[in-house]
């Protein structure tokens, strides 16, 4: 509305760009992202940047060992993007994922503790699924029904639940150690008992395996599921739902409930196929790098491979840089701090033109 | 008795003034409405950008002078706390990226720094252990005033803090007049309300949004100082600051977006934290169960924000666009 | 009469949007210390005349001269500091300040609330206002926002005041008060302009009554001097023939009957009262009336999405069983066999989704469709593709999201899918609006089409000629109430017309 002095240029949201535009976009965000971060590194260890290039990949494929262990976290990142995804595509901003997983860790490894010695590992394992799957679901459910009811913001609520559960986790940890470090460490190291079973001599191939299934299914059930349908219209506008007779509350409860069930999942993976130990930490921040995971995916399943992989590979070769050159590991936060940055700054560009102005004589044409 | 409670008072108050700065910093941020979830990186970045102030100082400097002592880390730490706001306002303001994504990064981020530098500087010191002590420079910035402690509980309780808590009081308080009363803190309050209202009364609403997250970001980053030069002595481990950033964030819907009422409400806090810590809240002999307490300031958030959001008195609501870019042209 | 000068003088203003010219060479003169009725039909162009002068939009041709000087108004500020200031429709007030901060907001200085609140209640003593300084806005009524706006306008010192269809939200109580308080200003000096298209406010307030046509000048007239019959021909102009079809209704049987129906806004203003019609098959019922005069709440009302207070609302099938509508929801309206379609007003915000392509918005309407938890994405698919070719909508194919495509082939998807499932009863607002003229006619035969079909069609328009024409029978509305019921066959403009600005069409008086 103020044109006594006129801006150099004019932005104005895009109708459309064609997918390779855009995919060219983010991908020179990240190669920039990358000049940025060889800049950074060479900067503090002095080392020449094809050698940085060189420790990042081998971070991620060095040794087979290597590649499995980034197969793992990618599944494991995965598997909680994926649970926060649906949710998100409802415009419910659960970042609460970190709790979600954490207490579906917690029913996982009470299972493993008290149940160990009681009953034989093919009746526990269905036992742990069963309750991970359930206490991530109720945990996620909390903050929907009051969504749902009164309008109670959900950004707010499920961050400070994600506290509520570390914290719950840290008390049972201090219960189940004697010892009083607060500490648990392996549980039934002897009898193994609710360990998942090893494929084919790899322990982390049935987690991938999982988390491979789980990302069709959840591809399927948004795309193409009656239910899928309903979140993406509630997500684009209520009103609209209600104009169609979508009852927009039982959406939320519903898609919440998935949400929280599937961290479930991911915190029974931790812990049953993974860990086989708890801690405040097991979740290691993932509920949070899996907001971002999934919206630099856009909310798409398939997307949500690739930039899980992204996220993957740079903590894998960061830590790499990291010990090649004798830097601690907190090293990797800064560089994927950096890239995050450059790829959401790069979103900009493709929602919006920036045109700049030949004449400010030009009417904006903003209609009030 | 009172001796002990004093002594009590005084350690929750240690323990709540780096949650006030944080709380202080968000709720200003929150009132523009930008919900800076990067405060968490911010504290960290905050206190780490102080303590590489202060290590070079101290190791340059032949003779310790108090002034330089702590001017430096706290230009430092502000200078570092500002960049990050900058940081985050570029993103959601200019580039109008989603919030919750940014501040979520811009905490991935401060914390990595935090903890690089930090174990960057105790390698560099050649320490034994795994922490940086800076010892000289924290003894200058918790120089208290010399008749407090001859004025026993009174003293222990008012008057025995150093200038960055009684700073951290100040600027919450002044944060919460210039909310309430004066013509920027209306102005402010609109922006995070009604932006397009603002923008039509001829309120530049991006550089309030700028203003207010970058000086927001500044006092929270002086709670990272306040954490590592004051209330650790001056001791630098990596994570030991924990989760105070998210402490902060809880606080501010605590207090319901009132600095001023954050001055209380963080040594409520604090001190439940000290308590619980100390095994002065009945535990029934399980020490687990001080866990337990660990968790009552954010269930009591919890508490707070399902009770406002139940009984919708408007005033008591997270600011209207609280999470929203504003594009004035989008309809 | 004394001579009065000319306060604000327009002179040959014009200002398109696209293609669409929204004022064409306007003249007009505003008097000093006098009330100026601005009177136009909906788009007419009148609120956009205004908004060049309070700097909302700058004309593309024409001069603007105040106090016989030439000026140029680029911005709100730029018009406050020649003593011009707007009341909008769209009130813009911050819902958690009171009413003092909001008339402060974006002004500089010390901020003295005492002051500020002295000075608003001078200025409310002074011309009658009811504004309580230190109440909060969300504790307001409309009315009393509208009070909030017009105080902050007078507090930046305005002289000249505009006021965009003020009465549109209140009741008639609070209007009186706000026409008492703005004979209150004109008698203290200021100048008020008020846009509007009701009769009887233009007789009770004005002084000087300056008519709007098509975004032309039609002249003006002191309000003495004239009547009611003059100015609605000047307004509305005379008939044009547009050639709609209008085939005979075949054996119409009552299909909707609505008695006594009472709706209230969230605010609590009454937004329909005591309303009662038939709509029948095979029959075209048009609704006119001033828009906002509760046409939205009535389609709401029988779609199952709008609240009712009382009264009922009655569907009846074809072998005479009756249902009761009101209380139910969209889904359960439709499994009672209840079949309804409705093309709201608000296209992309309530019809369609934007972001959608066209087979998943033909989805809207059948995804229950078929057991199983898999939505099936052929039938709306092959239904997308029928409303494309039926209706020729120009589009790139069925996956194209809506949101790309042109305003008259968003409509034609809209209404394709609404007419798809073969309704017994078809409700449509504003079916046309923003479209070009083919566009318009593919839609009317569209609606005449579901007529032949014996489709019961409520159609609500804002255009009188086309009303005139497709309509067979016209149910006029004026605030909430039935105005008329006339036919639609052997009524005239002028009738609808009076009827639409006064209850009963001014016969009484």
């Amino acid at each position: 509305m103020n044109r006594t002095h006129s801006p150099l240029f004019h932005i104005s949201k895009r109708a459309s760009i064609p997918w390779y535009i855009s995919w060219a976009i983010r991908a020179a965000a990240i190669v920039a992202a990358m000049l940025v971060c060889a800049l950074v590194t060479m900067l503090l260890t002095g080392a020449d940047p094809i050698r940085i290039y060189v420790t990042i990949f081998q971070g991620s494929f060095g040794t087979v060992r290597k590649f499995w262990v980034l197969l793992q976290e990618l599944s494991i990142l995965l598997c909680v993007s994926l649970a926060v995804t649906p949710a998100f595509k409802m415009r419910f901003w659960n970042i609460g994922g970190e709790g979600q997983v954490l207490i579906g860790g917690l029913a996982t490894a009470a299972c493993m503790f008290y149940l160990g010695d009681k009953m034989p590992s093919g009746l526990l394992i269905p036992v742990m699924i069963v309750a991970s799957i359930l206490a991530g679901a109720i945990w996620a459910l909390i903050p929907a029904i009051f969504k749902a009811r009164w309008n109670t913001n959900e950004t707010l609520f499920t961050l400070m639940m994600n506290y509520v559960a570390i914290q719950l986790v840290s008390y049972f940890c201090n219960i189940w150690d004697r010892k009083g470090s607060g500490i648990v460490g392996i549980i039934n190291p002897n009898t193994r008992a609710g360990w998942f079973p090893v494929l084919a001599g790899r322990q982390y191939l049935l987690n991938v395996l999982v988390v491979a299934v789980l990302t069709v299914a959840v591809y399927i059930y948004l795309r193409y599921t009656k239910h899928g349908y309903e979140i993406s219209v509630v997500g684009e506008s209520e009103r609209t739902a209600r104009y169609v007779g979508i009852k927009v509350e039982k959406v939320i409860l519903r898609t919440m409930l998935l949400s929280g069930a599937l961290c479930g999942i991911a915190g029974l993976l931790l812990v049953g196929g993974t860990d086989h130990t708890i801690s405040t930490t097991t979740a290691g921040g993932r509920g949070f790098t899996a907001v971002m995971v999934s919206w630099l995916a856009k909310f798409d399943p398939i997307f949500m491979v690739l930039t899980s992989f992204l996220l993957a590979f740079l903590s894998r070769g960061s830590s790499q840089i990291a010990q090649n050159f004798g830097l601690n590991h907190s090293f990797g936060d800064i560089l994927t701090g950096i890239i995050l940055f450059f790829i959401i700054g790069s979103e900009f560009f493709i929602n919006y033109r920036l045109s700049f102005r030949a004449s400010s004589e030009k009417e904006d044409g903003s209609h009030a | 008795m009172l001796e002990t409670l004093a002594f009590y008072i005084n350690r929750a108050v240690q323990q709540g003034i780096p949650l006030l700065f944080g709380s202080t910093g968000e709720t200003l941020t929150e009132k523009s409405g930008n919900l800076n979830l990067g405060i968490p990186g911010i504290m960290y970045a905050g206190g780490i950008c102080g303590v590489i102030g202060a290590f070079f100082y101290e190791r340059g400097a032949a003779v310790m002078n108090p002034f330089p002592a702590v001017f430096i880390p706290l230009v430092c730490s502000l200078a570092g706390s500002l960049l990050m706001g900058l940081l985050y306002c570029f993103l959601t303001v200019s580039l109008r990226a989603n919030q919750n994504v940014t501040g979520l990064a811009i905490t991935t981020f401060g914390v990595g720094v935090g903890n690089f530098f930090g174990g960057y500087l105790i390698k560099t010191s050649g320490s034994s252990v795994a922490s940086l002590a800076l010892n000289a420079t924290s003894a200058f910035f918790r120089k208290t005033l010399p008749f407090a402690s001859k004025l026993g509980a009174f003293g222990t309780v008012f008057l025995s803090y150093s200038f960055l808590a009684y700073l951290a009081v100040i600027v919450s308080l002044i944060a919460g007049i210039l909310l309430r009363r004066s013509r920027v803190g209306l102005h402010l309050r609109a922006v995070g309300e009604n932006p397009a209202t603002a923008d039509a009364a001829g309120i530049n609403v991006n550089r309030y949004k700028y203003g207010a997250t970058c000086i927001g970001s500044m006092i929270a980053g002086l709670g990272g100082l306040y954490y590592v030069m004051d209330y650790a002595s001056g001791i630098w481990s990596n994570d030991a600051f924990g989760d105070r950033g998210w402490l902060a964030i809880a606080l501010v819907i605590f207090t319901i977006w009132r600095p001023d009422t954050g001055v209380l409400a963080s040594i409520l806090y604090g001190g439940l934290y000290i308590l619980s810590i100390n095994n002065i809240l009945p535990t029934g002999g399980v020490g687990a169960v001080k866990e337990l307490y660990k968790m009552l300031p954010y269930v009591m958030t919890i508490v707070v924000l399902v009770l406002t959001s139940i009984r919708n008195k408007k005033e008591n609501q997270p600011p209207a666009a609280l999470g929203l870019s504003y594009f004035r042209e989008e309809r | 009469m004394e001579e009065k000068t000319a306060a604000v003088m327009l002179r040959d203003i014009s200002k398109s949007f696209g293609p669409v010219k929204a004022n064409d060479r306007v003249w007009l003169d505003i008097y000093r210390g006098e009330i100026l009725a601005l009177l136009g039909e909906n788009g007419s162009g009148k609120t956009t005349l205004m908004n060049m002068l309070s700097g909302i939009y700058f004309p593309d041709e024409g001069q603007i001269f105040v106090d016989g000087r030439e000026v140029v108004i680029r911005s709100p500020k730029d018009a406050f500091d020649l003593g011009i200031g707007m009341i909008h429709q769209h009130f813009k007030l911050v819902d958690v300040f009171s009413a003092a901060e909001n008339v402060v907001l974006g002004l500089q200085g010390k901020l003295d609330m005492k002051t500020v609140g002295k000075r608003i209640r001078e200025i409310c003593d002074a011309y009658g206002f009811e504004v309580d300084p230190e109440q909060k806005v969300y504790d307001m009524s409309v009315s009393q926002k509208q009070q909030v706006e017009i105080v902050k306008v007078l507090y930046r010192g305005a002289d000249i005041l505009i006021l965009d269809e003020p009465t549109a939200v209140l009741t008639p109580q609070e209007t009186d008060k706000l026409f008492a308080v703005l004979r209150n200003m004109r008698d203290a000096g200021k100048t008020i302009v008020i846009i509007t298209h009701k009769m009887h406010e233009v007789e009770e307030l004005s002084d000087r009554v300056a008519v709007l046509r098509h975004g032309q000048f039609m002249g003006d007239m002191l309000t003495k001097d004239t009547n009611a019959q003059d100015m609605t021909s000047m307004m509305v102009g005379h008939s044009i023939s547009l050639n709609i079809q209008r085939p005979e209704p075949e054996n119409p049987q009552p299909r909707i009957v609505v008695e006594g129906l009472t709706v209230r806004s969230i605010d609590g203003i009454l937004k329909l009262e005591d309303v009662s019609f038939t709509a029948r098959s095979g029959e075209i019922l048009g609704i006119a009336g001033i828009s906002g005069c509760g046409q939205k709440e009535l389609l709401e009302a029988i779609a199952g999405l709008q609240p009712v207070e009382k009264g009922s609302i009655r569907y009846l099938h074809d072998d005479g069983r009756e249902e009761e509508l009101i209380g139910k929801d969209p889904l359960t309206i439709a499994d009672l066999g209840v079949s309804l379609s409705f093309v709201p007003e608000d296209r992309l915000g309530m019809g369609l989704v934007g972001s959608m392509d066209l087979t998943d918005n033909m989805a809207l309407r059948s995804y229950r469709r078929g057991k199983g938890p898999f939505l099936d994405r052929g039938f709306p698919k092959r239904r997308a593709e029928w409303v494309v070719n039926e209706l020729s909508v120009s589009t790139p194919g069925v996956t194209t999201p809506v949101r790309r495509l042109s305003g008259g082939n968003v409509q034609k998807v809209l209404v394709g899918r609404e007419i798809a499932s073969a309704p017994k009863v078809l409700l449509t607002a504003y079916a046309v609006r923003g479209l070009d003229i083919g566009a318009s006619y593919t839609i009317y035969d569209m609606i005449n089409l579901q007529k032949e079909k014996g489709v019961a069609v409520i159609y609500v328009g804002e255009d009188l000629d086309v009303l005139l024409e497709l309509s067979d029978r016209i149910l006029v509305l004026c605030s909430g109430k039935v105005s008329g019921l006339v036919d639609g066959r052997t009524t005239n403009k002028r009738e609808v017309g009076m009827m639409m600005t006064r209850l009963g069409g001014g016969k009484s008086e």
